[in-house]
């Protein structure tokens, strides 16, 4: 795309080539065979390209939180096209390994090449056969390579991927964004959650003094009044969700659910209710 | 060696159905000087006798580190030794910048396999000219212990010696190989020096300089001994009688001068 104002509507001129329809001479000259293999051109283009995109069907917050024996992770089961709510039984929540579960938002697409890229991964290493097998953090360090990279390459996957899992004995959650951040954290909440649910969660682990006083039932409470509140204001949430669970007995991604919601105040409210 | 007309590329097989090319490079194997390896239940020990060119020379070390917790004694083209080393560490680093773990000995021996299976059957090359002896330490499976060879085998072992004279070196350690297991570490390097010294010749003894020891195991990143470190390992070799072939410990010398 021509990115130039002043360019648009004049005489398209030879030296122009915004569609990269023809192999056009750069200004190096002649790139020898060999070199152009390695650096992975498939065409010459006489300006940068760029990929940058913006992301079309899309999942909202992904929420994570350790507990004394393991980590629960929740998200809705939306996928959004822009204000549309298109696909209303996507699972968000996908467990990788025997310990690892990967929650994802954003761009749902990007999210099923990373599905692809990790079941590959772990193909390769059960084929290896040998007694090793990839744990959440060699999952994780994986994952947030391959996002920075891409997002070196000015052409980001458009998610932000919550990890949870257990390894030795320790629960493991951890966040990475489209910009390739990794952080890890007792609790994670992506999105709108970051903004809502967050404040929640670190104010419930605060008053217990520790993620080692959270029960399980205890997080699964969490969690629920978490996705509670994001569904009244989430605009782009859905009252169907599934909670996953990883502990030392390996993982558990529940029925979908919903929560209890208030709406009879509608009533009194001009223009809304019956 | 034969001189015959099957023997001048790799990709000519002889009518008895060898590649001769890869007996020469074995034989390359064969002719460095030796370099001894074996293991315990914790730990894996490889030894080196170090060959120097002349009086004035430095003598050839024969054992590297691949990364903290693997190392490997070679045999053979030093030069051979080195590209493969290389990729080795390459490979090592590899696998904690991709997944934050230390690779595998069995998982890098593979790839070594197959890169060298590669100059074993592409005309116009040649296989690697050297012997690797790889100690590595998982966490997961604890000591390894494994043989690289030119022909592109790679196998496991309790104990092994490549180089010249390394019958001699391979006779002591089968006859000692059962105690290996519950061996610590000291006693486990004494063994590796006896077998060892057997690869000398008549005339020569181990000394500070000739010899060179590797240790990586349990708790242990892999570590060097060598020069005056050596002289407690080697006074320990000089005053203590040959082992009896049998279940008890070997008896214990003072406590070593480990740093």
């Amino acid at each position: 795309m021509d990115h130039f104002p002043t360019n648009w509507g004049n005489p398209r001129s030879e030296d122009v080539d915004s569609y990269n329809t023809y192999p056009v001479a750069s200004h190096s000259g002649t790139v020898p065979h060999s070199v152009r293999q390695i650096a992975g051109f498939g065409h010459a283009a006489g300006h940068p390209t760029s990929h940058t995109q913006q992301p079309v069907v899309t999942g909202t917050s992904v929420l994570g939180i350790k507990y004394n024996g393991g980590v629960m992770m929740a998200a809705d089961n939306l996928a959004s096209y822009g204000s549309l709510a298109r696909f209303r039984d996507v699972e968000r929540l996908h467990q990788v390994a025997d310990f690892t579960v990967l929650g994802a938002s954003g761009d749902m697409s990007d999210y099923q090449y990373v599905k692809h890229l990790l079941d590959s991964q772990m193909i390769k290493e059960y084929n290896a056969d040998d007694g090793h097998t990839l744990a959440t953090p060699n999952i994780y360090e994986y994952l947030w390579r391959v996002m920075y990279n891409r997002r070196s390459k000015m052409n980001p996957l458009w998610n932000t991927f919550v990890l949870g899992g257990v390894h030795k004995g320790e629960g493991f959650l951890g966040a990475i964004d489209l910009k390739g951040t990794p952080y890890q954290s007792p609790s994670i909440a992506t999105g709108f959650g970051s903004h809502l649910a967050q404040p929640i969660l670190r104010k419930e682990i605060e008053n217990r003094g520790g993620e080692e006083n959270i029960t399980e039932e205890d997080a699964a409470q969490i969690l629920k009044k978490c996705m509670k509140v994001l569904f009244y204001r989430d605009a782009r949430s859905m009252n169907k969700f599934q909670l996953a669970r990883i502990s030392a007995e390996g993982v558990k991604i529940s029925e979908p659910m919903s929560v209890e919601t208030e709406w009879a105040f509608a009533e009194k409210i001009r223009g809304y209710g019956a | 060696m034969f001189r015959n007309q099957y023997d001048n590329d790799i990709s000519t097989w002889s009518p008895q159905g060898r590649l001769h090319q890869i007996e020469y490079a074995l034989e390359a194997v064969k002719q460095g000087s030796a370099s001894v390896g074996l293991r315990s239940n914790t730990h894996v020990v490889l030894l080196a006798l170090k060959r120097s060119s002349g009086e004035l020379a430095s003598h050839q070390q024969k054992l590297f580190r691949i990364d903290n917790h693997m190392g490997i004694a070679i045999a053979g083209l030093v030069s051979d030794a080195r590209v493969l080393s290389n990729f080795m560490r390459t490979e090592c680093m590899k696998s904690k910048m991709m997944y934050d773990r230390p690779m595998p000995g069995s998982r890098l021996v593979s790839l070594i396999g197959d890169k060298a299976q590669i100059n074993t059957q592409n005309y116009g090359r040649r296989p690697y000219g050297v012997g690797l002896l790889v100690g590595s330490y998982d966490e997961d499976t604890g000591p390894h212990l494994y043989e690289c060879l030119p022909n592109a085998n790679c196998l496991e072992y309790f104990a092994i010696s490549i180089g010249a004279k390394s019958q001699s070196a391979k006779t002591y350690l089968e006859k000692f190989a059962k105690d290996f297991g519950e061996t610590d570490v000291d006693a486990l390097i004494m063994h590796g020096l006896h077998a060892l010294r057997e690869t000398l010749q008549q005339d020569k003894e181990l000394n500070i300089n000739n010899c060179s020891i590797g240790v990586v195991g349990k708790g242990q990143d892999w570590h060097l001994i060598e020069g005056d470190r050596l002289k407690a390992y080697l006074d320990q070799l000089e005053a203590g009688a040959a082992p009896a072939a049998s279940a008890e410990d070997l008896p214990q010398g003072e406590a070593m001068d480990t740093e």
